[in-house]
């Protein structure tokens, strides 16, 4: 009797060991904390935001792309997106983008990766490098100044130079205005 | 580069020799871009030959021989020093002959149950109820839609009443009721492949299908896994996880049994993987062996049965000795083309695929045990004989062609031999007891090797061609995709002829930096693909092994990138890049049937018996595959190394092409 007396007491010394779940009841006010991260869509749910700042200076440098392009070659990208017509993933010289054509959407692909093939880079290529690529990757398809995006190539000549392609525009660039209707 | 500006008149004038003169250093191009003459001083030489005897066969012909001598002897020293130039290796010329095979072949019941028809891989069926008399009349049966706009590479398989597709990623097997009209689906397994393996996969998202055994049914998906399902019913019977994408491994040949083992292959030359094949028990999936094509002989299962036939083959660890320390690891000779098996001496016959990078410089050695093919014990994997067709790959020249197990007169008896229609732009003969080669001649125009030197086994390079890192090499003949990618071969008895689909294409490389990160393709080159003599991309060759010379030829337009089938009715089919089925005359090559599909052909075509007893053909049309990337994955070819080398070669298939997956079935009416 005595021991089964001992045991319960044990076993309810035991229950209070443990920890109670801890939830969050009042989180504060919400508008002082949004969830953030690259918009990487068209729409935006609940109208248009601005956008957090980009480093644009990337895109603003002969150098950094210059230097964009000697990342894009040493990381392999080359060897999924060929120089810019695609080979196991798609091609980067064209209009068509399926993650956004805007500088952050591309760092983002690169950092995150996506599901249908393109692999994660995160904590491969230090950030700058990164930003440097996505800005490389913007002069393939025409969207950076001529003066910014490489003029020649030091390999075998296999397309035109970055800085003299014309520039592609991708769909988000290409709305027309709406058209207003009249009310009654 | 001929710029030579002809004088009408004959007789010898200063103008005519001011002009010799002149043509001999523009004749010149890599003298006066002298970068390049610093480093390729043999490939100087040859033009500078080249353009030499041109200048000294004009003023030979205007009778100016004498009056130029001293200039000749100037220019002739310009050339001293230099190696003789190397023979540019063209195929043999027509006169093989057709001759009713001798040899025995499996018997057909009209069954498809594996891609490649029979264990000997002769692709041949019996049926001839549609013939080289009647096939103008064939005509659409039936159709059925995959639902995938990829590479439709995968052999429909026929069996158990019931027509098995496996599609490329998302991996589907559909199966079809041949028993009611229209060949309505019975069920369909969804394995629901990773979606993030599409990116390992260095060629599109390609199956080439599945395999049946004893009322089950094998595939596998690009993820790396092999399924067993019942046959009747598309219930799993078991799933193996044999490739693992995280490092660029997937899976897309079609499995083959032999006894009670399935045995599947690994792909992911171009991502740096460790090539190997495996045998699994076909009851439970168990891993029964393993077999490495790079490392230790312990993991290549090298042992007391193994008896290479050439020296260069003989001696301990050649998968660790002839590569750089631990570049074995991640060297490639990966299993994705097909099996063959000869019941009589037990032993399975494949081939090893391009050892990694492509960047040659970075792995001296012979890189054993890639691009070259094994015989193996079916039962227990032990290595009985290894030949390698291009030791030291410099090219991407996968040896991962078909065998066709065949028994062939040859130098006065009659030898059990495998016929092999490499890659390299060379068929094989070669015992298949021993793994000598017998005989090995050029089917295609070859401008990077002389030949095969029969006594040592060894592929013979021109030196001027070897790629380097940093400098541009023209005109390598045959280019990465070789003379023949994976387009399966067909052998048909009444003609003796092997019916060859490949490429005639040639190729610029560069050579870049190659560096390894696990998951992203290891390459090291970049390339551009263009067609070879005569302009055009694609032939059909029905080729006589005996004698080593083709019989006829079919050109087109775009690589002839599907398999063939041949058949007891007398006739050929294969398939487009443009879209259109054909059935060819097996003795002359004239096309007597061809029928447009929806999209471009790059699959096996097979031929079975119905349960009404009718004769049918079946094909999958669907671009893509490599090539064929350029439309599946909407590439854009102003960049001319799009899909790896192939947007300078097909600058406009995507405004004639689009992509598709349909199956279609003729039938005589």
């Amino acid at each position: 009797m005595k021991r089964k007396t001992l045991l319960f007491c044990l076993f309810l010394l035991a229950l209070c060991a443990c920890k109670r779940e801890h939830r969050v009841f009042d989180p504060g006010a919400t508008a002082a904390q949004p969830a953030n991260g690259t918009v990487m869509n068209d729409v935006m749910a609940g109208a248009t935001q601005p956008s957090a700042a980009v480093p644009i200076q990337f895109e603003e440098s002969a150098y950094a792309v210059a230097e964009g392009k000697r990342f894009y070659q040493a990381y392999n990208c080359v060897g999924c997106h060929a120089n810019g017509g695609g080979a196991i993933g798609p091609a980067l010289m064209d209009s068509e983008w399926i993650y956004g054509s805007k500088l952050e959407q591309i760092h983002s692909v690169i950092v995150q990766g996506r599901p249908n093939g393109m692999p994660s880079f995160a904590n491969k290529i230090p950030d700058y490098q990164v930003w440097e690529i996505a800005a490389y990757v913007r002069s393939m398809s025409g969207q950076l100044p001529s003066d910014v995006a490489p003029s020649r190539s030091d390999h075998m000549p296999t397309v035109r130079s970055e800085s003299s392609r014309p520039k592609e525009h991708p769909a988000d660039e290409n709305q027309q205005p709406l058209v207003p209707g009249r009310s009654k | 580069m001929n710029v030579f500006v002809r004088v009408p008149t004959g007789g010898c004038n200063k103008s005519r020799l001011l002009n010799g003169f002149i043509a001999f250093f523009i004749r010149q191009p890599k003298f006066l871009s002298s970068t390049s003459f610093m480093h390729n001083q043999s490939a100087f030489c040859a033009e500078t030959r080249h353009a030499y005897e041109l200048w000294i066969g004009e003023m030979r012909s205007s009778g100016c021989s004498s009056t130029a001598a001293v200039i000749v002897l100037l220019s002739l020293s310009f050339t001293v020093g230099c190696k003789r130039g190397h023979r540019t290796q063209e195929p043999a010329s027509a006169g093989g002959q057709i001759r009713a095979y001798t040899g025995q072949m499996e018997s057909d019941d009209g069954h498809w149950l594996r891609a490649t028809k029979d264990y000997a891989n002769t692709r041949y069926s019996s049926l001839n109820q549609i013939n080289t008399g009647n096939v103008s009349q064939l005509h659409v049966a039936w159709t059925f839609s995959t639902g995938v706009p990829h590479g439709q590479e995968a052999a429909p398989i026929v069996a158990n009443n019931t027509m098995y597709i496996a599609t490329p990623w998302p991996n589907v097997l559909y199966a079809l009721d041949l028993t009611k009209q229209g060949a309505p689906l019975k069920w369909k397994y969804e394995p629901h492949p990773s979606p993030a393996s599409k990116g390992e996969a260095c060629c599109d998202w390609v199956s080439r299908g599945a395999v049946y055994d004893n009322g089950k049914i094998f595939f596998n998906t690009l993820d790396g896994y092999t399924i067993a399902l019942n046959a009747d019913t598309g219930a799993e019977l078991w799933k193996t996880h044999l490739a693992d994408i995280s490092h660029g491994e997937t899976i897309t040949m079609a499995p083959m049994v032999v006894h009670n083992h399935v045995f599947v292959g690994n792909s992911g030359g171009e991502f740096g993987v460790r090539g190997w094949l495996a045998a699994l028990d076909t009851n439970s999936g168990k891993l029964a062996w393993k077999a490495y094509n790079t490392g230790p002989d312990k993991e290549v299962l090298i042992g007391q049965r193994f008896k290479p036939f050439y020296k260069t083959d003989q001696g301990t660890d050649l998968g660790v000795k002839t590569w750089p320390p631990d570049a074995w690891r991640v060297g490639g000779g990966t299993v994705w083309g097909f099996l063959a098996y000869d019941p009589k001496l037990n032993l399975i016959y494949y081939g090893t695929a391009n050892p990694g990078p492509w960047n040659a410089e970075v792995r001296p050695g012979d890189n054993k045990w890639t691009s070259g093919m094994f015989a193996r014990d079916p039962d227990t994997g032990e290595a009985v004989w290894f030949y390698q067709m291009s030791p030291h790959d410099l090219f991407d020249w996968d040896g991962i062609n078909e065998d066709i197990l065949l028994d062939l007169p040859m130098q006065g008896q009659n030898r059990q031999v495998l016929v092999r229609p490499d890659r390299n732009g060379y068929v094989y003969v070669i015992d298949r007891s021993n793994g000598q080669v017998l005989s090995a001649t050029p089917y295609v125009h070859i401008t990077t090797t002389t030949g095969v030197d029969l006594q040592t086994g060894r592929l013979q390079h021109v030196p001027e061609k070897t790629p380097r890192t940093g400098q541009v090499v023209k005109d390598i003949c045959p280019m990465a995709p070789g003379a023949k990618d994976w387009q399966p071969s067909s052998f048909s008895a009444q003609t003796g002829l092997v019916y060859i689909p490949h490429q005639n294409m040639c190729m610029d490389e560069e050579g870049t930096e190659a560096n390894y990160i696990a998951g992203t393709p290891y390459i090291g080159a970049s390339v551009q693909y263009y067609p070879g003599p005569g302009g055009h991309m694609g032939e059909l060759t029905a080729w006589d092994p005996i004698a080593g010379k083709p019989v006829w030829v079919i050109k087109d337009k775009y690589p002839i990138w599907s398999g063939t089938v041949s058949t007891a009715g007398g006739l050929v089919f294969f398939g487009t890049m443009d879209g259109w089925f054909k059935a060819a005359d097996a003795r002359t090559g004239n096309v007597l049937w061809q029928f447009k599909t929806a999209s471009g052909i790059i699959g096996q075509p097979v031929t079975y018996r119905g349960p009404d007893g009718k004769q049918y053909i079946a094909i999958l049309s669907g671009i893509g595959g490599w090539p064929g990337s350029i439309v599946a994955g909407k590439l854009d070819t102003r960049d001319g190394t799009a899909g790896n080398g192939w947007g300078k070669a097909l600058p406009n298939i995507r405004n004639e092409v689009t992509p598709g997956g349909t199956l279609y079935v003729f039938a005589l009416p």
